[in-house]
């Protein structure tokens, strides 16, 4: 087997660690973290994809690196309205909007 | 050979960190694992010859939004949890075969995909050519300012966006 197929394989690990942290972890921080190691993992599908596809999957790379800034950007100033209001960051204590 | 030896390296590095992340109990310490994970993915990207991408994912992602995710965590002065931060057993369970399944339905699509783009590709000689002829940044900036320019500019739009609503979000409101 060659580098991109084990780069593929990686990408896929590191997608499922991701989706791991998400679903198992109570810090809202730490999920975030989690989603932007999910979009890493994409950025380096495209990288694998771009070597035969052709080299524009590169430029989706940069997109994703400022949809991941835009959203790294609402999605902290988010949890720092909640902590203002709550004093705690864990996702599980925040059910006001559950019935 | 050699290369095999730094694929396995930053592979271990990636995959390592990542899980560390996952499992570490300080936030600070979980941030950190995370970097390192970023640095060894942008080895690999220097050997999969998209270095201009290795350098800008050092440079923006670990360098740029992962320090606004330290700052948050210091601003918020977040320690060790007190209570386990992990879920439940049966949550626990449910959310490692979810993640279970999304490396498998993965594995899958990008195998088809992988032998698709190998059957029609371009290949490594052409690849080689167009580095050599435009360098790592010239190869990416032709299609991002003509193929993709209208896109490129509605990027600025979104981060403009992001600014003003991060302000209206974490404004102090007047009591």
């Amino acid at each position: 087997m060659d580098i991109e197929t084990y780069s593929l394989i990686l990408s896929a690990l590191l997608f499922a660690i991701g989706t791991a942290g998400v679903l198992l972890r109570r810090n809202a921080i730490i999920m975030f973290m989690c989603i932007e190691l999910m979009l890493n993992a994409v950025n380096l599908t495209l990288v694998v994809f771009s070597r035969s596809l052709g080299i524009e999957a590169q430029v989706f790379v940069f997109f994703v690196m400022a949809v991941a800034a835009a959203e790294a950007a609402v999605g902290l100033a988010i949890i720092i309205a909640i902590f203002r209001h709550y004093e705690l960051v864990d996702v599980d204590r925040f059910n006001l909007l559950k019935w | 050979m050699i290369v095999d030896f730094f694929f396995v390296l930053f592979a271990v590095m990636a995959v390592g960190g990542a899980a560390a992340m996952v499992l570490a109990r300080n936030p600070v310490a979980s941030l950190l694992y995370l970097v390192m994970s970023f640095f060894a993915l942008s080895g690999i990207f220097i050997l999969l010859d998209a270095h201009f991408i290795a350098a800008v994912n050092v440079i923006v992602y670990a360098g740029a939004i992962l320090v606004l995710f330290l700052f948050v965590i210091m601003l918020l002065n977040l320690g060790p949890s007190k209570r386990p931060d992990l879920r439940g057993t049966m949550y626990r369970m449910l959310g490692i075969a979810a993640a279970g399944a999304v490396f498998g339905l993965l594995l899958i699509t990008l195998r088809d995909g992988h032998t698709t783009s190998m059957a029609g590709g371009m290949g490594q000689a052409t690849m080689d050519a167009m580095l050599q002829s435009r360098g790592a940044v010239g190869v990416i900036a032709e299609p991002m300012f003509r193929s993709y320019l209208v896109p490129f500019e509605i990027t600025s739009l979104l981060l403009l966006v992001a600014i003003v609503g991060a302000i209206v979000l974490a404004r102090r409101r007047a009591p």
